[in-house]
Order: structure tokens, then sequence, then C-alpha cells
């Protein structure tokens, strides 16, 4: 093969956001378990790992622009490095949603729970399973399946929603239980976001295999051509 | 606008096919890059447009080159007055083994192209043209082959737009450079395009990328895709292209 060690740089710095994306895959999840379980040493150690995140995210810049600098890439090349930016971006901002869960987490203290934590659990779950998918779709450039993952973004916002609706059921009730229902909607407030951060890769992820860059709407389903 | 229209373009030395079928229209105050790897016959189109290839023996053409809508391979063409409206710079730069002023003055003397005391403003206004001015007005009497090989390049250039040309053509011109120099060229040919159609062989993918306006891919003498620049570069419709400028094919 003609750029044999160029290809294989390309190749590392894809695996580098897989294993980037893994990272904060477990932390959406481990945050929101700390936050169920009220698990103040969860939650510090997922603080504390986001700054290997973000390590992470800078040495995956460098490197990119390291492979632009000295092999010029070209048309696909250039499209799958310029995503490799910007999904170490969004990958990162996800995490910073995670840390922010593991510090509700702290503030929360032992508290009593208002509500059991079951949709918030149910909303980390998918926000994952989304940006497993969405990483999957950008590692095999299937944009058949990056086009399908942003409208499951529909079931991270009914669940949002469900939760503000109980949150504000539950403060009308008892006015004092303001502050934990104001973090705990902050909780979901982020995994709310992560979700929709997911729906960026995917429009990175189509715009890496086709040139095309779309706009997606999760809620109308719609896709907007910006090209 | 259009200036160079080409037809169906043909061309063979001997039993060989160097061109196979190549339509293109270039614009005027355009950058026009051509690509694409060696032999691919890059060089031979681009000696088509000003009658290069006439000289060489035992070639065959067919199709049409328009040069503002005339065909320049008409019978009876001023092939002279040609080459003086499509300007040529070459690989290695190419003075004469004359003073710099000579150089450029050589054209126009010969053309007569000059009223009486005109001559010394015509080689100022093409040295300036070629961004030589500033190094060279002291030592205008200076042999050229005394300057650096970037400096003889701009020479050229000045020596080419000195007979007012319309379109010029460069088939490799910083190949021989080093990449200061490279770069002034590239920053002159940027300059010339606000008066001049240009269009330049390269073999340098980045050089094509960052000058031109236009880029013509050929591959085993046709031309695969002719598009704007950015889009040869960051999203081209042949996969051949794709292959071929992501450094896997060629």
């Amino acid at each position: 093969m003609v750029r044999e060690a160029f290809d294989q740089e390309l190749q590392r710095l894809r695996n580098e956001v897989l294993v980037l994306g893994s990272m904060v895959e477990n932390a959406i999840i481990e945050s929101v378990e700390s936050l169920k379980n009220q698990d103040g040493e969860a939650a510090r150690r997922i603080i504390a790992q986001d700054r290997l995140i973000n390590r992470r995210r800078f040495e995956i810049e460098a490197d990119a622009l390291t492979l632009i600098a000295t092999q010029q890439p070209m048309a696909r090349d250039l499209r799958t490095i310029a995503a490799v930016l910007d999904l170490s971006s969004e990958l990162e901002r996800i995490g910073d949603y995670a840390k922010g869960i593991g510090r509700i987490t702290l503030l929360m203290g032992e508290e009593h729970l208002i509500k059991p934590l079951v949709d918030l659990a149910l909303m980390a779950g998918k926000a994952r399973d989304m940006l497993h998918d969405a990483l999957g779709a950008f590692i095999g450039a299937d944009t058949d399946l990056a086009h399908a993952i942003p409208q499951r973004d529909d079931e991270v916002d009914a669940l949002y929603n469900q939760i503000n609706r109980e949150l504000i059921t539950l403060i009308l009730a008892d006015p004092s239980r303001i502050g934990q229902a104001n973090y705990l909607l902050w909780a979901a407030h982020n995994l709310e976001r992560a979700a929709d951060r997911v729906t960026n890769i995917c429009e990175r992820v189509i715009f890496t295999a086709t040139g095309e860059m779309v706009e997606m709407d999760a809620e109308t389903g719609g896709i907007e051509s910006l090209t | 606008m259009e200036k160079i229209t080409v037809e169906h373009l043909t061309f063979y030395y001997g039993d060989v096919l160097a061109l196979d079928d190549v339509s293109i229209s270039i614009e005027d105050r355009e950058i026009t890059a051509l690509i694409g790897p060696s032999g691919c016959g890059k060089s031979t189109f681009l000696r088509c447009l000003d009658r290069m290839n006439d000289s060489i023996p035992n070639i065959r053409m067919e199709g049409q080159v328009l040069l503002d809508g005339q065909d320049i391979y008409l019978p009876g063409t001023d092939v002279v007055d040609l080459r003086r409206r499509v300007g040529m710079v070459f690989q290695r730069p190419n003075p004469f083994p004359k003073s710099i002023y000579d150089n450029v003055a050589f054209g126009p003397r010969v053309l007569g192209y000059y009223e009486d005391g005109s001559l010394d403003e015509i080689v100022e206004r093409s040295l300036r043209g070629a961004a030589l001015w500033n190094e060279v007005h002291d030592d205008l009497d200076e042999n050229a082959l005394s300057l650096s090989l970037g400096e003889q390049q701009r020479l050229c250039i000045a020596r080419a737009i000195a007979v007012h040309p319309e379109v010029i053509l460069m088939d490799e011109p910083c190949s021989a450079l080093d990449p200061i120099a490279t770069l002034k060229i590239e920053e002159l040919m940027r300059r010339l395009k606000e008066s001049y159609c240009i269009v330049i062989v390269t073999h340098n993918m980045q050089q094509a990328a960052r000058v031109s306006d236009k880029t013509g891919f050929f591959w085993l003498g046709e031309l695969v895709e002719f598009n704007a620049t950015e889009t040869i570069f960051t999203n081209p419709v042949q996969e051949l292209t794709e292959d071929y400028v992501t450094g896997r094919a060629g």
C-alpha cells in the first residue's frame, strides 16, 4: 500500500477516539450510579477521571494537527481528521456532563432521595447506547446508522420531560424539596445534553463519509443539508 | 468568462495515444492547475494550447483548441502571434545569456512592440509585474545568469508579460526552485491572475491546492475530473481522483 505509515497513523487516531469514547461511556453510567447509590467516593473518582478525559482529548488534537501538518491529507482523509477533532471535542463535553453529575452526588451528600432515580438511570443507559452506536457508525462509516441514531433522542427527551414533571409535582407538594429537585433536574439536563451531542457526532459521521454537512433535527426527524 | 475551450482533443505521438478525447473550458483571470502522475499527458496538453507540439515530428491531433472562440489550429493561424498571446514559462528557468534588461526587452524589440523611448518603461513595468524590479533595478545591465534560480524564473515571467500576453502557461515552474523561491512565485501567480489566464502543470498537489481556482486531474491521457480546487481536494466526485489526491494511486 502506498501510504502505509499514514494509514496506520490515521487508524491509530480513530482508535484513540474509540478509547476516549469508551471512557466517556463509562463516566456517564458511573456518574448516575454514584448518584443513585449516593456514593461519594465513586463521585470523586469520576471527577478525577475527567482530567484524564481532558488530557486524552488534547493528545488526540495534537496528534491530529501533527498529521495534518506532516502528511497534508486530502479529501476523505482530511474529513476524517476533521471528524476526529470534532468528535474528541464532543466527547470531552459529554465527559464534563458526567463530571457535573458526580459533583451533584457530592452536593447531595446523604440526603434522603425524594424519588427513586430509575428514570435517570434509564436516561443514562439510552444516552450511553446512542453514543456507543454513534462511535460504531464513525468507525464503520455507516451513514444509515448515523441517520437513525438521532431519532432515539426522542426517548431521552421524553424521559427528561417526565422527570421534569415529576420533580415539579414533588416541589409543589413540598417546597422544601426544591434544593434536591433542582440538583436532580440538573443531572437530567446533563444527560439530555449528552444525547444531543451524540446527534452532532452523527452529523459529523455523515460529513466524513459523504462530504455533505447536514443538520439533523431529532424532534422532527428532519434533515437539512448545509452544503 | 471562458478564455480557452478545448473540445474532444485527442493526441498521438506516432501510434501512442497521449490524450484521449479531452474537453475542458479554462476561465480567464483564474489559475487552472493540471495534476496527474508522470506520463499522464498534462504537459502534452499544455503544449497543445500554444502549438508547441508542432515542432515534434510524427504527431497527430484531433479536436479543437479555441482561444477566445477562435480555433488556433486553423490553417493560416499566425503562430508567432499566438505564442505572444499565450506565453510559456518552463520548468527550468531559461533566461537568455544577455543582460536582465535585454532579456525583458527582447520580445518587444523583435515584435516592434514599442515606441521610441518606451522600452525602459516596458522593462520596468514587466519587472514590477514579475515582482523583480526592487531586486534588480540597479543592475539591469548585469548578466541574467548571475541571478538566483528563483530570480531567473521571475525574469522569465517578466519576459513573458513584456509582450502583453493573455494567457500564461507554466509547466512545473517551481520544481527547480527552493521552498522560499517557490512561495514567491506562487504569490506572484496570485497577483498575475488578476490580469491573465494562467494554466499551471504541477506535480506538487499541495501547490495546486494552494494557488489554483480550478484543478483538472489527468490519468493515462484522460481528463478524469475537472472541478473547483476545493472540491477536488476535499470531496472529489471520482473515486480515482480521491485515490490520487490521497496518495493511494499513481
